[in-house]
């Protein structure tokens, strides 16, 4: 049997997606079931003062409508920020209560008031009009670069800092920096965005008063996470009573990790009203309430050498939280942001601080790349106004810096495994023909047409992981994996993971590799996941961690399943359990003709006996069965690295940019399925170039956010973009077996700086994210207005 | 309320719906066909596409009270016989689809756009399917099912 492992498999999955049979949590209907509307704030910041709910609870078809009070009488827990961040002072960081439903104040438009519970979903949003708020609205914060500077949002935290945070060797980088030769400074804008799942979330809670059973059908990116903050934090119902399932989700993009006020508020409400409950968000609901990514302000400066090396680099960041502190919120702007500044250059010494502050707008948590954009924006913009300032080529100024030699300890945190950064920066100038680019720039002048390059190299920290050093550092979970693998007594397997698939093609990317470890085929292997009743314990989907490290730990469980079957085969064949060769799927004695297929150990394992006469083939002593499960904990993080090369066309009498072409060679080391890794990237671009030329989330000085439907947030569409150039280079992952790294992210971390510094290649002057028609135009009007006035 | 007859994935109905029933709730909670997703509330996304007599609409736009008399195909009723339309063909063959949520209307605006364009450009797909959201797959494989499908429809 050729090996599964690096082919481009269809995937398992297609089918019941593409005849309509996907069953997302929207398309479940239980029986008997109430429809569930909430109440939210209009107003960024407010107090409560009374909320009458008399007229809504007597119209037709409402069964109750509940508030912040009956989920404090049925004591109720609040939402939870889940890794601890220590401020430079010493101090732990300070995070207000975030009660599902508010109780005397709001924080931002969206925030949680009450819900209304009625047979239909019109009659609950008829009845919905009728709760009457009374409310103190106070003035709003709304800025990230003032909310230090402005009202106190949660009382007791003072300049509405959670953290002040710091990494690195402060006195030896400013020792870099005075000694420095050249100092380059940038201020550094990260424009906040809304992940915008296709499929908005949705929650259904189902009690049983009998069998005291909860289930909460929701769309989670890691159902056993959620159960778990649920149950201990939230007090929802016991662990081994609750059941929470995350059917077919429709995208997450790190916007579905968190179990959100919803998700509470719904298992709670079924089993208070002793019947199931469903809510299903609308979009501008799911702009307003869902978390939101990025939103950093930074000011960076480079220690320099005439001759281009880079000696040092600070890093001063106010990253904005939202209204609350979200569950992964603290971590996105330190570990997964502070250790990726350097990016993949050999820098000796960095220093990172990171203030953040709350204010009155969405919650702002992990959105695909979490840290790792921001960090790799800073730093590829910064290197490329750095060469140009040194007047050397943006290209041979990375390739100086570059580290060069395999395992590199970074001056901040990492230890890099393995790379070869000039061998992917290298292969993508080639393929995207640098050396052409000046022709190509002529014949854009020619057309009346700006034409700029733009480079982006960077690296991540991905398979998070490994336990003990993220709780060292203030997770409040351990980040290995779990994996199960059933055989069944008919010769087929079951595979559970704890990872989830919303998108990621897990189906057939997990089967590849039982496949190619047991030798059955894909169509006898079923994934199984997204239900805690079923596997094992495990800890989701996100950062790129899947494969990684539930794809070892499934890895890790095949290997036991084959141990097993050596020493039964063995026993069967009268041989040593340690002269068995297994190979595709067959337990062989060499040099010999006696061998038994794993189906037919499978079958001995589940009926142990022989007709006629008292003989197993098990060993004495084996138990029966063939089941396997295997928890993997990494080593170190895995570190994806590349290179994009994006050129872009500008209109000057529109500002319009057009994305002409973009190349990317990635590393991600061993590929189990191309076609499906290829699809990440693309997907990843689409989310990069969105952030680049087109997304914001934008909120007024009220904290209305303005931008909450499709009509004012520009999604990207099909034609937003040109047919990428895609290739790899490979060097593989020492950290896990299968020498893997993730590739998830890599395309929304690489791109925005690639597109931004093609665009402000082309036109000469600075511009921020989102480069839309407008700014672009207005910032060549400002440029030829100060060109004149210098003549 | 309507009462209204029409025919939905070569089926006969008859049933009575409030007026302000939108076709896309009709069809996913009265009919109880799933498949048709709702992705926005300002008729942007195109995760409700179907073909009402043959012609891909967004289900969000149009009241069911309108679509008496109507032949309306839904992603439901592409598939015969347990083969899939040559477009679903396609897109799984090429990839074109990852989490899902938006495949449905994609299919249908794809059947429609190679329907009336029998051997589109890149570009003329591209902007073809402008009207239908995406945020898993960058549209690039998207592009390559329609593609693979030119000649099939």
């Amino acid at each position: 049997m050729a090996s599964m492992i690096g082919s481009k498999v269809e995937r398992k999955e297609d089918k019941k997606f593409l005849t309509g049979k996907g069953r997302y949590t929207a398309d479940i209907n239980l029986h008997n079931q109430l429809h569930a509307v909430f109440i939210r704030s209009p107003h960024a910041r407010a107090k409560i003062k009374g909320i009458d709910t008399s007229k809504a609870k007597k119209a037709a078809g409402v069964v109750d409508v509940l508030t912040g009070k009956d989920m404090q009488d049925d004591k109720i827990g609040g939402l939870i920020a889940g890794w601890k961040i220590v401020s430079k002072d010493g101090t732990d960081m300070k995070c207000p209560a975030h009660p599902p439903l508010a109780t005397d104040s709001v924080n931002y438009v969206g925030d949680h008031i009450a819900l209304v519970v009625a047979e239909t979903l019109q009659e609950a949003k008829d009845a919905a009009d009728l709760v009457k708020v009374d409310y103190k609205v106070l003035k709003a914060v709304a800025s990230t670069a003032e909310a230090m500077n402005s009202d106190v949002i949660h009382e007791g935290i003072e300049k509405n800092l959670c953290f002040d945070w710091e990494l690195g060797d402060k006195a030896k980088t400013d020792e870099a920096f005075s000694s420095a030769e050249k100092v380059v400074e940038m201020d550094i804008l990260n424009n906040r965005l809304v992940p915008n799942a296709m499929e908005p979330r949705a929650s259904i809670g189902d009690y049983n008063s009998s069998s005291e059973e909860l289930t909460l059908y929701t769309t989670s990116q890691n159902p056993h996470l959620s159960r778990l903050v649920m149950s201990a934090f939230n007090a929802v119902h016991p662990e081994h009573k609750f059941r929470v399932i995350a059917p077919d989700v429709g995208g997450g993009f790190g916007s579905k990790i968190y179990p959100y006020s919803e998700d509470v508020i719904m298992a709670w409400a079924a089993k208070r009203l002793q019947r199931p409950v469903k809510w299903v968000c609308e979009r501008t609901e799911s702009f307003l309430s869902d978390c939101h990514g990025r939103d950093h302000i930074t000011k960076c400066s480079v220690a320099l050498k005439n001759d281009g090396t880079v000696t040092g680099l600070k890093v001063d960041t106010i990253a904005n939280l939202g209204g609350y502190a979200s569950l992964f919120a603290t971590v996105t702007p330190t570990y997964l942001y502070g250790p990726l500044v350097l990016g993949l250059y050999n820098i000796p010494t960095a220093y990172c601080n990171v203030k953040a502050v709350y204010t009155n707008t969405a919650p702002v948590d992990a959105y695909r790349g979490a840290g790792r954009p921001e960090a790799t924006y800073l730093i590829e913009r910064i290197m490329d106004k750095a060469a140009k300032e040194l007047g050397m080529d943006r290209a041979e100024f990375r390739k100086k810096n570059f580290i060069k030699q395999f395992p590199h300890q970074q001056c901040l945190v990492h230890n890099i495994d393995s790379g070869d950064y000039d061998a992917h920066f290298d292969k993508a100038l080639n393929l995207a023909d640098y050396s052409g680019f000046e022709k190509r720039k002529a014949e854009s002048a020619a057309k009346g047409k700006l034409r700029g390059i733009g480079f982006s190299t960077y690296i991540e920290a991905c398979g998070i992981a490994p336990s003990a050093a993220v709780m060292s550092l203030g997770a409040g979970v351990g980040l290995w994996e779990s994996a199960e693998i059933r055989f069944n007594p008919t010769g087929n397997i079951s595979v559970f993971t704890g990872t989830h698939s919303h998108g990621q093609s897990h189906d057939t990317t997990f089967a590849q590799i039982v496949a190619d470890k047991l030798g059955v085929p894909m169509e006898n292997i079923e994934l199984v996941h997204g239900d805690t009743d079923k596997g094992p314990f495990g800890m989701g989907t996100y950062g790129s961690r899947s494969l990684a490290v539930g794809g070892t730990a499934i890895a890790k469980a095949c290997d036991k399943i084959v141990e097993k079957g050596k020493a039964v085969a063995a026993n069967m064949l009268e041989a040593k359990a340690d002269e068995i060769e297994f190979k595709d799927g067959e337990f062989i004695v060499p040099n010999t003709n006696k061998k038994k297929t794993i189906g037919e150990i499978a079958f001995a394992c589940y009926l142990p006996g022989t007709y006629g006469e008292i003989k197993s083939p098990l060993p004495e002593g084996m138990e029966p069965g063939l089941k396997e499960t295997a928890f993997y904990d990494p080593v170190n993080f895995s570190f994806p690295a590349g290179s994009h090369i994006c050129e872009v066309e500008v209109d000057p009498t529109t500002g319009e940019t057009k994305v002409d072409t973009y190349t990317c060679v990635d590393d991600f080391g061993n590929l189990i399925n191309p076609m499906i890794v290829e699809g990440q990237i693309h997907g990843g671009l689409a989310q990069g170039i969105g952030q680049a030329l087109y997304e914001n989330a934008y909120y007024d000085e009220t904290g209305q956010l303005v931008t909450a439907s499709y009509m004012d947030y520009c999604m990207p569409r099909a034609d937003n973009f040109p047919e990428f150039r895609i290739d790899y280079t490979c060097t593989p992952a020492t950290s896990n077996p299968l020498g893997v790294k993730g590739c998830g992210e890599a395309g929304a971390i690489a791109s925005p700086p690639a597109v931004m510094n093609a665009v402000v290649d082309a036109i000469g002057t600075e511009v921020t994210m989102p480069a839309t028609a407008e700014k672009v135009w207005k910032a060549l009007k400002e440029k030829s207005k100060s060109a004149k006035k210098a003549a | 309320m309507a009462k209204i007859a029409l025919k939905v994935n070569g089926n006969k109905i008859e049933k009575e719906v409030a007026d302000n029933t939108l076709l896309v709730s009709f069809i996913r909670e009265n009919l109880n066909l799933t498949g048709t997703h709702v992705g926005c509330d300002t008729s942007q996304c195109g995760s409700c596409v179907v073909h009402v007599d043959g012609k891909s609409v967004k289900s969000c736009t149009m009241l069911a009270a309108d679509a008496n008399g109507a032949d309306i195909t839904t992603i439901e009723g592409l598939e015969k016989g347990g083969k899939l339309h040559p477009v679903q063909e396609s897109f799984k063959k090429h990839h074109g689809l990852q989490c899902g949520y938006c495949t449905p209307g994609m299919v249908m605006s794809s059947i429609d756009l190679l329907k009336t364009h029998k051997n589109p450009s890149d570009e003329e797909i591209r902007k073809g399917l402008e009207g239908n959201i995406c945020r898993c797959t960058g549209y690039q494989n998207i592009v390559a099912s329609v593609k693979g499908a030119i000649g099939k429809v």
